[in-house]
């Protein structure tokens, strides 16, 4: 399998990094190496601890891959994921940009064709926007349009989605839109494991990779299992119901399920963490044992994605951001994205309770 | 035939008062001041070549170039019999090889999108004899000739507008997206090939070698606010890029004037210096194309914008005919009198590079050469249905599945 490839290339190097425990030790795949922590005490990191890790180690180990963005250099960072970076690479392997996304963008792009492994940071993706013609077209597209001649191995990463507070033009959720691109991967991951893994993974990659972190995961010591590139992850089992979230929803879902099991609801959460591809395999598999699917996702409804299944025995609830652009008034931006007791309620109602 | 230059030279006071255009333009042409003359047989010949190989001086006319922050490059310019008779035979070719397709789409066989660069030939041999192997240069969609001279085939070109297998692309990409290891396209987004061109040289830099971009676009695609972006970087971080500015004074249907309220591209650039230079004349192409390579790599100056003022004879594309928003005659004027293959061709019989008989033999081995390509391209099977499915993600790092239109269509890859 490709993806037990990727890990047995990338797990000597997690190996010899500092690696938090599994805050739950299951075997989640085979191949997955697991790690031996005789005692018990928790080593855990930040998200952005180990997203500036896996940077680190990628640089460390590949001289072509270099960083590009606004304030990644001198300034460590606007939201300090590539802190302490520019004193260790220097210049030339970080670079600070001016405020012109599209220009930026279509360099890193340039920069991969001509054989580097450029890590494109957008401030936020709603800044991408600017840019998304060379993200989609120069980057997404190349590759096929010239018969596999000119691949382009470039990592856009940056935060996406909702922040706290930052109104309309700062909190959408763009999974959904580059997702939609044939020949872009896209990720979301959750957990610091998910961030570590995948990132080492996406410099990696010799496709053009979107990696959307989310700010307010950042600080977090964020514990999951250990990433598979490919697959979504059972980050806990149930038998009831399957709910299907990425990013910062599985916060939200995590906790949902932990208050529908005070109830003897039995969810089961799925981190998809890959939205292109997407791990179809894992989700018909969950729906198959528990017959109810909820997905959730902080994107606007028209976009997120829904499938119908087989086996199911109530519809498909979706649950997804509210269709208005994001509002400020801290009790109207509430309103408009999923939270653990909305994912609750909703996740009764699949199994006809009503209370 | 009869080469009268179309212009006659404004009188010494004019050209005292700094005005950029040193030359009158006649009614027909647009306006919007050409500072240099477009004329492609004004080269004067120093001293005559004796055999192939040995170099000998051309001097090149004083208007052939317009500078904008930079030193004029020497008028006078080392060839050799050899590489004059490639330049012919090449420019020769391009042109047959543009005709082919022409025809090729009239008679359906080519679909979508096809921009013809006939009439611009000494913009794309004209640099390929400036630069090195290894330099990078990437463009718009008007491309087919740089996707040849650049390391690519006649054959896998005409193949690829055919939508063939044996095509350069394998028939995926079509007529806007043909590449070499050192072309980097054929790009379909207006302006979007000039900040990738950036990056190129970026990377370049980054890797210390001693090579250069030239990220080409033309009079449509200045305006674009990437190629500003991509000016910026590239002077601040002293980039070896040369953006270079195609300006066949017509955007699709718009002339120069209507589009940019600055038409002389090559000042443009700001604080980056330009060149501006006779895109007709293959000699001044060539000549500025070494000027900007050297100032770029050897003394690395950073950037220059480079602004070659061509024309192409037909339309935009094959779908536009060319005629609403100028006159056949002015189309005319261009083809008889500022032509740059017979501009050529002028001086190589005035110069005793080759007789009339051996350029028809030129041209009738060009049209073989081309004849035989698009018959070796027809010959090219479509692409299986397989290929639909392949390189949408770098081989072997495929996805598990990629879903067809419905449920049923797809492709499972492991």
């Amino acid at each position: 399998m490709v993806s037990r490839l990727l890990l047995s290339r990338f797990a000597p190097a997690l190996a010899s990094a500092r690696r938090p425990a599994a805050a739950v030790p299951r075997h989640a795949f085979m191949g997955i190496r697991r790690y031996a922590t005789a005692d018990t005490e928790q080593h855990t990191m930040t998200v952005r601890e180990a997203l500036n890790l896996a940077m680190e180690e990628e640089m460390t180990r590949d001289e072509n891959v270099f960083i590009i963005g606004e304030e990644v250099a001198r300034y460590n960072g606007a939201y300090k994921v590539t802190k302490g970076l520019m004193d260790k690479f220097g210049e030339k392997r970080v670079v600070d940009t001016p405020i012109t996304e599209m220009g930026f963008a279509g360099i890193a792009v340039g920069a991969a064709f001509q054989g580097l492994r450029p890590i494109c940071e957008f401030m936020t993706f709603n800044f991408a926007m600017q840019a998304i013609d060379q993200i989609v077209n120069s980057a997404g597209k190349t590759y096929y349009m010239s018969g596999g001649n000119v691949p382009c191995p470039v990592v856009f990463r940056g935060p996406n989605g909702a922040a706290s507070g930052v109104g309309a033009q700062h909190s959408q959720d763009y999974a959904a839109w580059y997702g939609s691109v044939p020949g872009l991967k896209v990720v979301s991951p959750w957990s610091a494991e998910d961030c570590k893994g995948l990132l080492k993974a996406a410099i990696r990659d010799p496709n053009p990779v979107v990696f959307l972190e989310n700010e307010m995961l950042y600080g977090g010591h964020v514990v999951g299992l250990l990433a598979s590139y490919w697959q979504g992850q059972v980050e806990k089992e149930g038998s009831d119901i399957t709910i299907v979230a990425h990013s910062k929803m599985v916060t939200h879902s995590m906790e949902a399920a932990e208050e529908l099991a005070k109830e003897g609801i039995k969810a089961e959460v799925i981190n998809l963490r890959s939205i292109r591809p997407l791990d179809i395999d894992t989700i018909i598999k969950s729906v198959k044992k528990t017959n109810r699917l909820m997905i959730v996702e902080g994107g606007f409804p028209i976009s997120s994605r829904a499938r119908q299944f087989d086996y199911l025995d109530a519809p498909v609830e979706r649950v997804t951001g509210a269709d208005v652009p994001t509002p400020y008034a801290t009790n109207l931006e509430a309103l408009a994205f999923p939270d653990t007791p909305l994912i609750t309620k909703v996740a009764k109602r699949a199994l006809y309770r009503t209370n | 035939m009869a080469h009268q230059p179309p212009f006659s030279v404004r009188s010494r006071t004019e050209e005292e008062n700094g005005s950029l255009a040193c030359v009158r333009l006649l009614r027909r042409l647009p306006l919007g001041a050409r500072g240099v003359q477009t004329t492609a047989d004004t080269t004067q010949l120093h001293q005559a070549p004796s055999d192939a190989s040995e170099p000998f001086t051309l001097k090149l006319h004083e208007d052939s170039f317009q500078t904008y922050n930079c030193p004029k490059p020497d008028l006078e310019v080392q060839v050799t019999k050899s590489e004059l008779l490639e330049m012919y035979q090449q420019m020769t070719t391009m042109r047959r090889m543009e005709m082919a397709a022409d025809a090729l789409y009239k008679a359906k066989m080519i679909r979508g999108f096809c921009h013809l660069a006939i009439g611009q030939e000494a913009v794309s041999v004209g640099m390929e004899h400036g630069i090195e192997k290894d330099d990078r240069v990437i463009t718009g969609y008007r491309c087919h000739p740089f996707a040849v001279l650049r390391g690519g085939s006649i054959k896998g070109v005409i193949a690829e507008l055919l939508g063939r297998k044996g095509g350069m692309s394998q028939g995926k990409g079509g007529s806007m997206h043909i590449f070499t290891p050192s072309f980097f396209g054929g790009n379909g987004i207006v302006g979007a090939q000039v900040p990738v061109g950036a990056g190129a040289a970026f990377a370049q830099q980054y890797k210390g070698e001693k090579n250069c971009t030239f990220a080409m676009y033309g009079d449509g695609a200045s305006n674009q606010g990437q190629v500003f972006e991509a000016y910026n970087m590239a002077k601040l971080w002293n980039l070896p890029t040369i953006f270079v500015c195609e300006n066949n004074k017509y955007g699709m249907g718009t002339p120069a004037e209507r589009s940019s309220s600055n038409t002389a591209y090559f000042t443009r650039g700001d604080k980056i210096p330009g060149l501006q230079v006779n895109g007709m004349d293959i000699i001044a192409a060539k000549q500025a194309v070494a000027y900007a390579r050297k100032w770029a790599v050897d003394d690395q100056n950073g950037p220059l914008v480079l602004e070659f003022v061509t024309y192409r004879y037909g339309g935009h594309s094959m779908s536009d005919p060319g005629t609403t928003y100028r006159t056949r005659e002015e189309v005319q004027r261009m083809r008889s009198t500022q032509d740059p293959i017979r501009g050529l061709q002028r001086y190589l019989e005035e110069w005793g590079v080759a007789t009339e008989q051996e350029l028809k033999a030129i041209d009738k081995e060009a049209k073989a050469t081309v004849d035989a390509a698009v018959a070796e391209a027809k010959e090219s099977p479509e692409p299986p249905v397989e290929d639909l499915w392949k390189d949408v993600y770098f081989k072997g790092t495929e996805p598990q599945f990629l879903r067809g239109r419905e449920r049923e269509e797809g492709k499972r890859f492991y």
